[in-house]
């Protein structure tokens, strides 16, 4: 783990950290400017180079995403994706109610490199607090000349409105996001076309996350080179890791991509340690959708190639959630179990039955009236009922498949255990009966 | 389950209120942020359920002709979001989280001590119309569950001893900071 000076977060705790006097008083919309003086297609190639990948989970390069817009489009619209609603993550909470100032920022870049006239920044209903400082601050910016007409006087412009969602998981896959701006419901829409193609209003869009802009201001003020030289190749640049669990210190930290999941659990930058004596039995280590590691393997490292090797899905949002040994393992396989079933939007057979069909399943488990062929197929429906890449319209059920997968595949014994110590239980054997 | 919403199809059974002309007002005034008036729908659902404390079949139909699309469009729209309800809740509307990290922090023992206080269940109301309970997936707080959100306000670390207290408060869905009040109803007294 390298020594780190703080990017992202570094107006945290700065008294009056969301006014933008502040902000501009601390070197802020100067990216911003230096960006407008440039040409688009120069601010695409310094993000291009420095390989910012995109930090909503998917990792997918934002300088490329923005390149495949096509040359001769009319109107270009800019998402920004903040409805982080993947448990357990909230950097782009804190981002939010840190520094507002600093996402309008990597907003106006990315809206000038793609030539947007409109960005649309999509919260989540229960932003509620995170919406009225964005709101205030976009208002503020507005009056600073930072958006609308000929903005600073370079004559390019920009339109912000906050569009707030209202309560579905599946609103922050890309596709299920533009619907759901279109005022229609969230259901993901099968690709192609790719909204750089045809996205919103049937426009070319791009779509980005909160954290991935926020990166924006400080690659135009200090290039390609300084970003490419924070954490190893592939992963580069600075990144936010969220930890919740067990430990001493949950929260949301910054760092390179340069450390192993025992480290963020461990270190006295991240997570402090395990609390009161407790001994690590499993991490989720990139959000719930990712997949989940036992104690052996927390020498995986927090970047974007380490996960595969792990049977995990990827990075997807550096999100941490530290299961300690007191832990019933069906509890944790239930209640992810649930969270899919829940908000699959039920467009796709396998995602919209296989979930519940899950769920059905981990909650008979967990309730002790579980049966070995529940656990059997609990690890043959992810794997064989078509969840897998490329066979659904969305992740969604990729992420529920990776979830379930691993953690029945990991816990197996712990979780036959259970099923076969409970083999005498007077209200199974009925449960068989009535079966 | 999104594609089975908990509050689906019933006949109406109130009366329920039509769109103020000022409420329509400020519906209006988002038709210049999107290319489409359907693009509309959501922050008037918003604006309206804000107003009236849910999404009437009458402000349906009256949004439906405001946009220019049909009943059954705002219908298909208003049936997927968990944040739109059809029929009245109580005035405030108590989350309480039960993903993960809220759950492996004991979510379980501050939503019983919720029905145990207001004397409900998940998705129900008291009969005084104050409170409102449901279940909510991750509020992206992690770091400080479990957590409760009052309407606009999100309780941390919530103690199951302390959510008589928490409940008993006034002021337990105020927020203080400074807001704005684009996406408020239009009669909207409370700050
Ligand atoms: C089910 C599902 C939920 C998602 N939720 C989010 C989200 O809440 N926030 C986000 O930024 N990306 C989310 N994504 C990823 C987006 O589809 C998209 O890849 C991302 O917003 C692109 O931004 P980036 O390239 O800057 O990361 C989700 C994907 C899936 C499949
Ligand atoms: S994979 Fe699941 S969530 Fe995604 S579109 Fe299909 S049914 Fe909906
Ligand atoms: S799990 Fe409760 S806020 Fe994320």
């Amino acid at each position: 783990m390298s020594e780190y000076e703080k990017v992202l977060l570094k107006n945290v705790g700065k008294p009056n950290s969301r006014q933008l006097a502040t902000y501009v008083e601390g070197g802020g919309y100067s990216g911003a400017k230096r960006a407008l003086e440039q040409t688009p297609d120069d601010v695409i190639d310094v993000v291009k180079r420095a390989n910012l990948r995109g930090r909503g989970g998917a990792g997918f390069p934002a300088g490329v995403k923005w390149s495949f817009l096509p040359k001769d489009r009319e109107v270009t619209y800019l998402c920004v994706n903040a409805d982080e609603s993947e448990p357990p993550t909230f950097s782009n909470r804190v981002l939010m109610e840190e520094d507002p100032h600093q996402l309008l920022e990597g907003i106006l870049i990315a809206g000038y490199a793609t030539q947007a006239t409109v960005a649309y920044l999509y919260m989540r209903a229960e932003f509620t607090e995170q919406y009225h400082i964005m709101q205030v601050a976009l208002d503020e910016a507005y009056n600073a000349g930072y958006f609308g007409k000929n903005i600073q006087g370079s004559g390019y412009n920009l339109e912000c409105y906050i569009h707030r969602g209202a309560g579905a998981y599946v609103c922050g896959e890309e596709t299920g996001l533009i619907e759901s701006l279109e005022g229609k419901r969230g259901w993901p829409r099968i690709k192609p076309p790719f909204p750089a193609i045809q996205g919103a209003f049937g426009k070319p869009t791009v779509v980005n996350n909160v954290e991935t802009l926020a990166n924006l201001p400080h690659i135009i003020n200090r290039g390609a080179d300084w970003f490419l030289g924070i954490g190893p190749e592939g992963s580069s640049g600075p990144k936010l890791f969220c930890i919740s669990g067990a430990v001493k210190k949950p929260g949301c930290y910054e760092g390179a991509m340069d450390f192993s999941v025992r480290e963020l659990i461990e270190s006295d930058r991240f997570g402090g340690g395990m609390r009161n004596g407790l001994k690590v039995k499993a991490v989720m280590p990139g959000g719930i959708s990712m997949g989940i590691l036992t104690a052996d393997e927390l020498d995986m490292k927090m970047d974007f190639s380490d996960p595969a090797k792990y049977g995990l899905l990827g990075l997807g949002t550096a999100s941490a959630i530290v299961i300690d040994d007191r832990t019933d393992i069906r509890k944790v396989l239930r209640n992810v179990a649930r969270f899919f079933a829940h908000e699959s939007c039920g467009q796709c057979t396998q995602c919209r039955e296989g979930t519940s069909w899950m769920y059905k399943m981990t909650n008979r488990v967990e309730r002790g009236l579980g049966r070995l062929q529940d656990i059997e197929l609990l690890g043959e429906i992810p794997a064989k009922m078509g969840m897998m890449p490329g066979l659904s319209i969305c992740g969604l059920s990729d992420g529920a498949a990776f979830a379930i997968r691993t953690i029945v595949e990991k816990f197996r014994s712990e979780l036959e255990d259970y099923v076969r110590s409970e083999n005498d239980d007077a209200v199974r054997i009925a449960l068989e009966i009535a079966n | 389950m999104a594609w089975k919403a908990i509050d689906r199809v019933n006949a109406p059974t109130e009366e329920s209120p039509s769109l103020s002309e000022p409420l329509k007002e400020k519906i209006r005034g988002f038709f210049d942020r999107y290319p489409t008036k359907r693009a509309v729908l959501i922050p008037a659902l918003h604006m309206i359920q804000d107003d009236h404390g849910y999404v009437g079949w009458k402000a349906m139909e009256e949004v439906a002709e405001l946009l220019e699309i049909t009943p059954s469009d705002v219908f298909d729209t208003v049936s997927f979001y968990s944040h739109f309800w059809t029929h009245p809740k109580g005035e405030k509307v108590v989350m309480a989280c039960r993903s993960i990290s809220c759950d492996l922090l004991g979510a379980d023992r501050v939503l019983d001590e919720c029905k145990k206080v207001l004397g409900i269940g998940d998705h129900e109301t008291t009969p005084d119309g104050k409170y409102s309970l449901m279940t909510e997936e991750c509020l992206a707080a992690c770091d400080h569950g479990p957590c409760l959100m009052i309407n606009e306000k999100m309780h941390k670390c919530v103690d199951p001893a302390n959510v008589r207290k928490i409940l008993e408060d006034d002021a337990n869905d105020k927020l203080d900071i400074p807001r704005s009040n684009l996406y408020d109803g239009a009669n909207r007294t409370s700050a």
